[in-house]
């Protein structure tokens, strides 16, 4: 049965979203504050770890679409891994629970050096409407340092891609 | 006995739609004696309460706490034991007798212990040691709370034999966020976005049954347009899920078609609810006295485009999915869910109408608008990791029906109706992609003074733990993923 579905789809125009055009002024802008770390020498493949430290599950679901035919986020060299150690990109997503600060934070130091730290959704950037709770510690910054943001509650795979892509430019340079 | 016996003894405290009845803590420990279904339980600084369920009736019981205790209902009901341990973290009432005392959401990391009690603070509850073993030939293989793929932190404690699994012990907490003391001082308009966000994948039915609640304690009722498309809503999450959950758990058996197919459709519902109300998940789409957007006019179109397409080639996903042994040996007879041990917990969803269990509350006790629609729910009695697959494909169709006689006949009329300041309690419930919510909540002149949320994840996550007993550790992926049960939802 299969076969005959997959024969059907050679014929048919690829249903991955086509790739939206980069700001070349954003790409500069993360380069240049990327270089002031002196980290711009991971290449033009990057291995992503996320890290769940609180979320409603919501930035998941999106994240998880990137791995979908429709984004299909390895056509551009990025790709999640299971181990903190194959990871050159942490995202992070939730209000930093305070419950989750230790696994975070070991999760953060088993991944090697240099690395990047996106943080995912409203949640992660400043507590979001989490924030002043008791079980919170609030924008995953307090935590680790963070290298980029990409706000929404939650954002969408679309968001995601560009802010991982921008990433994944200023990085490797020109 | 029959429950309203034993309710009647109490003093009637008034809830809307269903009266509150205060027991003495001799009555309350009767309850164990009774034949019925404990729903939930939870607690306010002064009292605990629980939800119950004895043929065809819901009825709520409080006690209030005495020296800090009460009788547990854990020796009789399995379910309260989880319920009690998060209200000695949270309120610190120790439930007097229960099976297990051990600290559940309080992992030592917050600045007071017993957060929402009268007066927070005291010793921090000393740590869990996991379950121990007897025998030479078991190891323990623990695992999270930072897990393998894209998911929610927890920690499961696996106790192996060889390949076998004996016993799985799970551990939450990691994703609480001290969401119920949030809802505390806020009007219900204020609260609906930690409603929304308990567990994101089901934000629309933990939105419409907070907002039920709401409306049920101000004893307004939201208008029949909103009802509609809180409906629509409500459906178009439950697809959507149930899509991603299908495809994950073909994934889990390394079959990458499925989830390639299934995941295309789920996007196609996704961006339908973009079009049609303006946010992929329809977070804070539905907010009390109604709903705050209404659907655009291209809406009921696009909607309708992405259910046809999923209704052409269904059929065919499900007859890839049967045409392969090598897949459907991963999930017969896997993880299997007796009737009686879903009985026991009381469990909703597709964990309990894969296992037998014909509960739906938009049939029983229903609420609008679904008192007015004919809904066939599917029941299998194999309770495996393919009897809930199909349960989920059964209910992606009914829910399509569903959509189908929705989106044509929208009631005219306001979107929205103003809650009164008021001072009362109410209950709400909805049905959620899995299975049963329940929101309840105590309003002082239009002001939440205590609240409670209870997804249905309650009553399926220690059922996990059952179904996988016997199995090898290969399959627990698939096991957990036919159940995906909400870490945020029960972390609170």
């Amino acid at each position: 049965m299969v076969w005959r579905h997959v024969a059907g789809r050679l014929f048919s125009p690829p249903l991955t979203v086509a790739a939206e055009k980069l700001d070349e002024r954003e790409i500069a802008e993360l380069a240049e504050r990327l270089h002031a770390t002196a980290r711009r020498t991971l290449g033009r493949s990057l291995s992503i770890r996320q890290v769940d430290a609180g979320s409603c599950n919501g930035c998941e679901l999106e994240i998880n679409m990137l791995n979908s035919v429709v984004y299909d986020l390895e056509r551009f060299g990025l790709h999640f891994v299971a181990s903190p150690r194959h990871a050159d990109v942490m995202m992070v997503t939730g209000p930093t629970a305070r419950n989750m600060r230790e696994g975070l934070l070991r999760t953060h130091a088993a991944a090697g050096e240099p690395k990047f730290v996106v943080a995912v959704g409203d949640c992660a950037i400043d507590g979001g409407v989490f924030k002043g709770s008791y079980a919170v510690d609030g924008a995953v910054a307090n935590a680790v340092q963070v290298d980029l943001v990409i706000r929404g509650c939650p954002p969408s795979p679309a968001q995601m891609l560009v802010g991982l892509r921008l990433l994944l430019e200023a990085n490797a340079g020109p | 006995m029959s429950l309203d016996a034993l309710l009647a003894r109490g003093r009637e405290v008034a809830c809307q739609p269903w009266a509150r009845h205060v027991l003495t803590p001799d009555a309350w420990t009767e309850l164990r004696g009774v034949v019925l279904d404990l729903l939930g339980l939870w607690a306010d600084p002064h009292a605990v309460h629980a939800l119950l369920h004895q043929d065809g009736a819901y009825r709520l019981a409080s006690v209030e706490v005495r020296d800090g205790a009460f009788p547990a209902l854990s020796p009789a009901f399995p379910a309260a034991a989880w319920f009690e341990r998060m209200i000695a973290d949270l309120w610190g009432h120790r439930a007097e007798g229960g099976t297990d005392e051990r600290a559940w959401i309080d992992h030592g990391r917050w600045d007071h212990a017993a957060p929402m009690a009268a007066r927070p603070g005291g010793p921090g509850r000393p740590q869990p040691e996991f379950l121990a073993h007897e025998g030479d030939d078991i190891h323990e293989i623990p695992v999270g709370p930072v897990h393998a793929g894209i998911i929610e932190p927890g920690h499961f404690r696996f106790s192996v034999q060889g390949e076998t699994v004996v016993r799985l012990e799970i551990r939450l907490g990691y994703t609480h966020k001290g969401t119920l003391g949030l809802l505390n001082g806020k009007s219900p308009r204020a609260a609906a976005r930690f409603a929304a966000r308990l567990s994101g994948d089901t934000t629309v039915a933990h939105s419409v049954a907070f907002a039920r609640a709401a409306e049920a304690a101000c004893g307004t009722a939201a208008p029949p347009r909103a009802d509609a498309l809180r409906a629509v809503m409500t459906e178009m999450e439950r697809i959507a899920n149930h899509l991603g959950d299908c495809g994950a758990i073909a994934n889990d058996a390394a079959f990458a078609f499925l989830p390639a197919r299934f995941h295309w459709h789920r996007e196609q519902m996704l961006a339908a609810a973009q079009t049609a109300f303006g946010h992929r998940l329809m977070m804070d789409a539905v907010v009390p006295g109604g709903v705050s957007v209404d659907i655009v006019a291209a809406g009921p179109g696009a909607i309708e485009a992405a259910l046809h397409r999923l209704e052409v080639e269904l059929p065919n996903l499900l007859r890839v999915y049967e045409d392969y042994s090598s897949l459907v040996d991963r999930m017969v007879t896997t993880g299997i869910v007796s009737t009686e041990q879903a009985q026991r917990f009381a469990a909703g969803g597709y964990v309990g109408r894969a296992s037998g269990r014909d509960v739906d509350l938009r049939q029983s006790p229903g609420y609008p608008p679904y008192d007015r629609l004919e809904l066939a729910v599917p029941v299998l009695q194999e309770g495996d990791v393919d009897a809930r697959f199909r349960v989920r494909i059964a209910e992606i169709h009914a829910s399509t029906l569903l959509l189908r006689s929705l989106l044509p006949a929208l009631p005219d009329g306001p979107i929205a109706a103003s809650l009164p300041m008021a001072t009362g309690e109410g209950i709400g419930w909805a049905e959620g992609f899995r299975g049963d919510i329940w929101h309840w909540m105590r309003l002082e002149g239009g002001i939440i003074t205590a609240a409670f949320m209870r997804d249905p994840s309650w009553l399926q996550w220690p059922l996990l733990q059952a179904a996988i007993r016997g199995n090898i550790v290969a399959d627990f992926p698939l096991c957990n993923k036919s159940f995906n049960c909400s870490y945020s939802g029960v972390d609170l």
